[in-house]
């Protein structure tokens, strides 16, 4: 699946063409023999233009997190290359990503384990002026109580700890932290997950507002598809470190080509019962496959309702299929067509 | 009261100058737990005293006008050139083999052994986090060389290379904190390590390397803090077995050289005297045991006093009372149930 990104209208703030990342396995003992690769990500290519979100879905282990990483540059791809306006910051020495580590920030999955229960909040939330020195330090606690009234916290309790805070006000600290430095790329890794629901509608208003105040672009990575519907402009979906389905959110949602695709948005919840209750549910069976040894061919055909001979021998690109607009692309030999029933339990064999 | 004055308070409560809430550490907690507890207490008063003792030891010997290394042959033996007992001729707890006040030099050891005790923890402390923290951050190539040192100095015959070092450079002060630092650093780096190893998988760290941390800010500004309370309790435990160590080496003639007054070498003296002066053995090992078994109650209480979970036992063993009490809780009759069913 090598190629371009998907073509994306207006100004592109960021863009990975075809990235990789492996993880070796390596044999436990004194000498390290490595036995395979954790195929994490594998050849995938998106951007984002400037001032939208791109709603990244997948099942746990679909290489989301892993894709996150290596964009934010905290572990180095295997190749591929990721392009911050224009400019190649793939793997990147600590000094010279320090410029591009002010633009691109992250919101983590768990508000619990992403502050250090050590450390004061104002501290935590002062640590990207500390470390990139844009502010003096006695212009500091100002700027930080500032950041905490900005995303609705008190600034009086600057010096709390984080144990001291609920779940969702401690998300509130990750995004302060991630907003010190005014970045223009947000990678917000499953940043709702941990939530609850009313919390979660909280801290996505708030990510959608700072987001219209400050121009910022989001890479909004969940497997809450309905999350993914609400704040996103487009929606990539990824199973097995590969790209399912990528384009804008509506006919993403609306009418899914790739079975993949179809199966997760039948098991959302829907807001509205009734069509909840006309709807058909496919029901994958199995687990997601190991990324050591994925399927040939298609990644997802032993779980695939659809999937037939070819499905198990070769790949299928990634491309436009025929009736849709030419920023939706499906990998898939035999796309849903609308409406099309599929059956309700895919084939039991596994290769 | 009337509304508007309710009304009044409250724009008054909010003109109130915003002023940072002061959040309870951990620390803070700790040292209220510590408190509560009457063996770390009354160690820590111990210690207190003996470093009390230590600094004031010149004190004491103008008090009894006894320096420390005056010999009285006239009034500190009698007259068969043995060591007197407690009480006599104004030696409160008598001689030793040369006629020396006791007290006065079971006193100055206490410098010696502090001294020692404390300086060679602090060195070994410094490096031993330096050296775990750097092999479990780094990982590696690196954490594999670190790593096996710190084996290699952990599986070293300390004594044989103590003896060794002490007969080609002479036996001095700075040779024995060399020695005991040299061993002492290992044990602690292997337990920073294993700590550093499981902290850097931590979500907040990589947080930290999101915002453009270095490896140096990450260790001291987020990795050192968690250290903190585990190295502490481990230090604290590393001053007896300091001291011990060094009255060990003084003992065998390795460490301080006389006239010094150190336990370690009063006890080696006192050998040939245990029989008629029980004094001379008695006071130097009851100092040493002592300091060691404070210091040692001390580091225990510490470390309850950091983990939350043990103040839910201590509670759960003062409500379930003495052994064998008349008054009997549903916890006794669970014990005995279940002491039972052992049977």
């Amino acid at each position: 699946m090598t190629g371009q990104a998907p073509a994306a209208s207006g100004d592109v703030l960021i863009r990975v063409d075809n990235l990789v990342k492996h993880f070796p396995v390596r044999t436990a003992g004194f000498i390290n023999r490595t036995v395979g690769q954790v195929q994490a990500v594998d050849g995938v290519s998106l951007a984002i233009p400037r001032g939208t979100t791109l709603g990244l879905v997948g099942e746990t282990g679909s290489g989301k997190s892993t894709l996150a990483r290596c964009i934010a540059g905290l572990i180095p791809a295997t190749s591929g290359t990721v392009h911050f306006e224009g400019r190649d910051i793939t793997n990147l020495p600590r000094q010279r990503m320090a410029p591009f580590r002010r633009n691109i920030q992250m919101i983590f999955q768990d508000p619990y384990g992403s502050l250090n229960p050590r450390r004061r909040v104002g501290a935590i939330i002062g640590d990207p002026f500390a470390v990139h020195k844009t502010v003096p330090a006695d212009e500091r606690k100002r700027k930080v109580q500032d950041l905490m009234e900005r995303v609705g916290l008190n600034p009086e309790h600057y010096n709390r700890f984080p144990a001291e805070f609920s779940g969702g006000q401690r998300q509130r600290i990750g995004v302060a932290r991630a907003l010190a430095l005014r970045p223009k790329l947000i990678i917000c890794d499953e940043p709702v997950s941990a939530l609850d629901v009313s919390i979660q509608a909280q801290v996505l208003n708030l990510l959608a507002d700072l987001q219209r105040e400050y121009g910022l672009t989001y890479l909004f990575i969940a497997h809450d598809l309905e999350v993914v519907r609400h704040v996103s402009t487009s929606v990539t979906v990824m199973y097995l470190g590969k790209i399912a389905e990528a384009g804008p959110k509506n006919p993403v949602y609306d009418t899914p080509r790739h079975p993949y695709t179809a199966a997760l948005l039948s098991a959302a919840l829907a807001a509205d019962p009734e069509a909840a209750a006309a709807r058909q549910r496919i029901i994958l069976t199995g687990d997601i496959p190991s990324p050591i040894d994925p399927p040939s061919g298609c990644r997802f055909h032993p779980r695939c309702p659809k999937a037939q001979e070819l499905c198990g021998r070769q790949e299928p690109p990634l491309e436009v299929k025929a009736g849709d607009a030419a920023t939706h692309l499906a990998a898939c030999h035999f796309p849903v067509t609308a409406g099309e029933k599929l059956a309700t339990a895919s084939r039991r064999a596994r290769p | 009261m009337s509304i508007t004055d309710l009304e009044r308070q409250a724009q008054q409560a909010e003109n109130a100058p915003v002023h940072a809430i002061e959040g309870r550490s951990q620390w803070s907690l700790t040292r209220q737990r510590l408190r509560r507890d009457k063996v770390a207490m009354a160690s820590l008063a111990v210690i207190v005293i003996m470093v009390l003792l230590a600094i004031f030891a010149p004190a004491f010997a103008v008090l009894v006008h006894h320096p420390a290394n005056a010999a009285y042959p006239i009034t500190g033996e009698n007259s068969a050139g043995q060591p007197v007992g407690p009480g006599t001729n104004g030696f409160w707890l008598g001689t030793d083999d040369t006629g020396r006040d006791l007290m006065v030099r079971v006193f100055y050891g206490a410098r010696i052994s502090l001294f020692v005790g404390i300086v060679t923890t602090a060195i070994a402390t410094v490096a031993g986090v330096t050296i775990g923290m750097i092999a479990g951050y780094f990982g590696g190539i690196i954490d594999t060389i670190l790593a096996r040192v710190t084996d290699a100095v952990l599986a070293f015959p300390y004594v044989v290379l103590a003896l060794a070092l002490a007969v080609v450079f002479g036996p001095s002060l700075t040779i024995v904190i060399a020695v005991i630092s040299f061993f002492s650093w290992a044990g602690i780096a292997r337990i920073v390590r294993g700590q550093t190893l499981s902290l850097k998988e931590k979500e907040y760290i990589e947080a930290a390397r999101s915002i453009g941390a270095g490896p140096l800010r990450i260790m001291f500004i987020d990795i050192l803090p968690n250290l903190l309370a585990p190295v502490l309790v481990l230090a604290t435990l590393y001053i007896p077995s300091a001291v011990v160590f060094e009255s060990t080496l003084s003992f065998l003639g390795l460490g301080i050289q006389p006239p010094t007054a150190s336990w370690g070498s009063m006890l080696s003296a006192a050998q040939p005297f245990y029989q008629t002066a029980w004094w001379f053995v008695v006071f130097p090992a009851l100092a040493l045991l002592i300091t060691t078994l404070a210091f040692n109650l001390l580091g225990d209480g510490i470390r309850d006093a950091m983990d939350p979970t043990t103040e839910r036992l201590v509670a759960a063993r003062r409500r379930k009372g003495p052994r064998g009490s008349p008054s009997r809780s549903r916890n006794d009759d669970l014990d005995l149930i279940i002491a039972g069913d052992a049977k």
